[in-house]
């Protein structure tokens, strides 16, 4: 294995710990309406991530930079590529960023409600379109010999990656509500544990139609058979635990299962996409590779010590944090935002 | 206007507003961990409270910094792919590094900070703080490394391909580029124009409270008295560092310093400019007032020394990099951009010096909350740092065009190919409203906040 190799599954791990933390923030974000009945319900359901969904965010920074300085083709591509896709994620991220900050800041109910819908805004639609980025990636997109994307926003809505961008959305969903259930007590608790158990059949139905579509829409026959392999088939089976464990009403353990879902799904995805970071539809020899938009060794070494000295530290800080904010919140509890 | 200029447009915007929140976060986040200290030390409630009212205050304004740096990641790859491709291989790593090393701290702890109070122990609260505000001035130094880089490239190699033509550069030494010269006047320069913001802006608010009486007056004397020696130390620092990167820039950076003195033909000695008119076409000077000797002075620490002009260096440029961009290209920067932004800094800077002066001497003679006029400047002189800060910036980034990097990459070869003037213009007019809407919320936020004192934190206390 090439360093180059070890970067791409390193940028795996960063998406992973991304979409595994910042999902179920964005899960929560967009249940906030529906399951805070009255100001200090929705306050409760907010300070349930509060303390933690900006270093939660950190990891979709790290893993652009990581990309920058690791495949400075991938992330020129891909940004100038997806433009309007990434302004609509920018402008939602900021809103939902100073509404947490900003909510509670002023008693008028109006001004309140704005922040509480910029939250559910500001969740779902990044919640929705990191789908659909992935998926154009692994299916293709548009880019000449010069690696650039010649496409336009539109050429990035498909069947197929508005499918994945909804089985995303729909995972999140349900993450959210899981952790809800984890973290909250008393009423919230039990509409949390309610939504979960509705969600949880749709899950698994998107994910049935992902995998379908996968096969519909990839080629995977002819790339990997009939027989998609070990991790796909272990993503599905932690997903059916997740919805096992749901009906069990044990959500400790729907929790980690829900973890281990997204772990095995992106895991598959960046699987899929291997030796590619970029395909190209207008012709394969013009598709971006891990060696093709690779940094040079100097700087892939310097940055494999760097990381493999500095995630480790910030999963023990970072887990240290669940542990010191623990507790279950209720409208009762001391609340900050 | 053409995706190029609207690409220029929107960076300068979007950098312009994310450095508003930036410096008042780095030397703000560093006053209420010396005052958390103060009170972990002391006990006395009065240290509390000033850590909750002004810590109220920081974290309205840190999350406007944090959502809009958001925005400058994305923004190199969108706009400016050609240069990412270029310069990836090095601009890559201290950010990706800043990231790793500076945002994970920062984020995780302001979370720790603000729902920690009473859930964890004092000391881990205090700790919390603290890497808040290591997080964010060591994520400061990574971006400046990466800036440093365009401004003085070094620890670089160029990658030449068959035609013998640059197309793109590599790390060669990773040492050279976090020691860059030019990054050790830059950062200083930086982490003490955020004291020095910080420090006006509690001064300021501290000051209304002061002039119009209301309660709480001993809170806001001392929070004054500690503001006026925060700024102080701030000031003087910039003003010391700020000399040293001068003169730094007249090594490297040349054309940068003759458009900001108007200088348009080489001199020595030197002089320097206190009003100079220039003709349209920025060729020659149609009207100048000059103090003889100054600008060698200030360039080199003595009477006499070269100080080059803009068109000796225009007509160096032209030959030393005729092979790459022809004998005619243009290597002048905006000068009047770049000549009244130099004053606008520096202005806003002795002007910061003069009134922490006078504040000082004022609170030594104890007369600091009887002289009212000096009560009516300082909260207006909060937007003094701000007009300092973004006035360096444009110094600063303008003055090193035409290039992105210096002497290895221009502007204009920078910009996204692929990426057409409708989809620039139309994300930059959504930036500029988002933005514009968003200065008006938190500027509602912090002057309320400002405005009804700590009265609510005292409650809370009791």
């Amino acid at each position: 294995m090439e360093l180059y190799d070890l970067w791409f599954v390193l940028i795996g791990v960063l998406w992973i710990g991304f979409f595994f933390l910042e999902g179920f923030d964005y899960g929560v974000g967009i249940l906030l309406p529906f399951l805070g009945k009255g100001d200090k319900e929705r306050r409760a359901i907010i300070n349930t991530i509060g303390p933690v969904w900006d270093g939660n965010e950190v990891w979709m920074i790290t893993a652009g930079g990581a990309i920058f300085a690791a495949f400075p083709h991938w992330y020129a591509t891909l940004f100038s590529g997806f433009y309007l896709a990434l302004v609509v994620i920018l402008v939602s991220l900021i809103l939902r960023g100073v509404a947490f900050e900003f909510r509670s800041k002023d008693d008028n109910p109006r001004w309140r409600s704005f922040w509480d819908w910029a939250i559910f805004g500001g969740s779902a639609i990044p919640a929705l379109l990191w789908g659909v980025a992935f998926g154009n990636l692994v299916q293709g997109t548009p880019i000449d010999a010069s690696m650039n994307f010649t496409g336009n926003f539109f050429d990035l809505l498909s069947p197929y990656t508005l499918i994945c961008g909804l089985a995303g959305l729909m995972v999140f969903l349900l993450h959210g509500a899981i952790f809800l259930s984890l973290k909250t007590d008393g009423v919230i608790r039990t509409r949390a544990e309610g939504i979960a158990q509705q969600l949880v059949v749709l899950v698994i139905a998107a994910a049935a139609v992902l995998a379908a579509a996968n096969y519909v829409y990839l080629d995977l026959f002819s790339k990997i058979g009939i027989n998609p392999g070990l991790m796909p088939v272990a993503s599905a089976a932690a997903l059916l635990a997740v919805g096992y464990f749901v009906r069990e009403k044990q959500y400790g353990w729907a929790f980690v299962l829900m973890g281990a879902t997204i772990l095995l799904s992106v895991a598959t995805f960046f699987w899929f996409l291997y030796p590619n970071v970029m395909v190209s539809s207008t012709n394969d020899a013009y598709s971006l590779t891990v060696e093709t938009a690779r940094a040079s060794d100097k700087t892939l070494e310097l940055m494999t010590v760097v990381a493999l000295v500095f995630v480790p530290i910030v999963l023990l800080y970072q887990g240290w944090t669940y542990w010191a904010f623990r507790k279950r919140i209720t409208a009762e509890s001391t609340l900050e935002y | 206007m053409d995706a190029l200029d609207l690409a220029k447009l929107q960076f300068a915007v979007t950098t312009i507003y994310h450095f508003f929140f930036v410096p008042l976060t780095l030397g703000l986040s560093l006053l209420v961990a010396v005052l958390q200290t103060m009170w972990y030390r002391t006990d006395n409630p009065i240290y509390k409270q000033m850590v909750k009212f002004w810590g109220k205050l920081f974290l309205i304004n840190f999350a406007m910094g944090v959502v809009t740096g958001i925005v400058q990641e994305f923004q190199f790859g969108m706009n400016w792919s050609e240069y990412s491709r270029f310069m990836g291989d090095i601009f890559g790593v201290p950010l990706a590094i800043e990231a790793l090393l500076a945002f994970y701290l920062e984020s995780t702890f302001i979370g720790v900070w603000l729902f920690g109070w009473d859930k964890l122990p004092k000391g881990i609260h205090l700790l919390s703080i603290w890497l808040v505000a290591i997080g964010s001035n060591i994520s400061a130094l990574w971006i400046l490394i990466a800036n440093s880089f365009m401004q003085q490239p070094v620890g670089y190699q160029s990658v030449i391909d068959a035609n013998g033509v640059m197309t793109k550069v590599q790390m060669d030494n990773f040492g050279d580029v976090i020691t860059n010269p030019n990054v050790m006047v830059q950062w200083p320069h930086v982490f003490a124009s955020g004291i020095t913001t910080a420090a006006f802006f509690v001064l300021g608010v501290s000051a209304w409270h002061l002039l119009r009486k209301t309660q709480q007056q001993d809170f806001f004397r001392r929070s004054a008295n500690i503001a006026t020696v925060y700024g102080m130390i701030g000031i003087v620092l910039v003003i010391m560092v700020g000399h040293s990167q001068a003169q730094h820039m007249v090594e490297t950076q040349p054309m940068k310093m003759a458009a900001a003195e108007g200088l348009f033909e080489t001199e020595d000695p030197a002089s320097f400019s206190l009003l100079t008119v220039g003709d349209l076409d920025q060729r020659e000077e149609v009207f100048a007032i000059r103090i003889p000797r100054l600008l060698s002075v200030l360039s080199y620490n003595k009477l006499d020394g070269e100080v080059r002009g803009i068109n000796d260096l225009q007509a160096e440029y032209q030959q030393e990099y005729a092979d790459r961009y022809g004998e005619d290209a243009e290597y002048r920067p905006p000068i009047a951009v770049i000549y009244w932004s130099f004053r606008a800094m520096v202005g806003a800077g002795f002007l910061m010096l003069g009134l922490a002066a006078l504040s000082l001497f004022l609170i030594y003679r104890n007369q600091f909350t009887t002289t009212r006029r000096l009560l009516i400047v300082l909260p207006w002189a909060i937007f003094l740092p701000y007009i300092a800060n973004s006035a360096g910036w444009i110094m600063t980034e303008m003055g090193r065009q035409p290039w992105i990097v210096f002497g290895l990459q221009r502007t204009e070869d920078a910009v996204s190919p692929n990426v057409s003037a409708e989809m620039v213009g139309l994300s930059l007019v959504i930036f500029t409203v988002l933005y514009g809407a968003l200065m008006g919320v938190d500027a509602y936020l912090l002057v309320k906040f400002g405005r009804r004192g700590p009265v609510e934190e005292t409650l809370d206390a009791a």
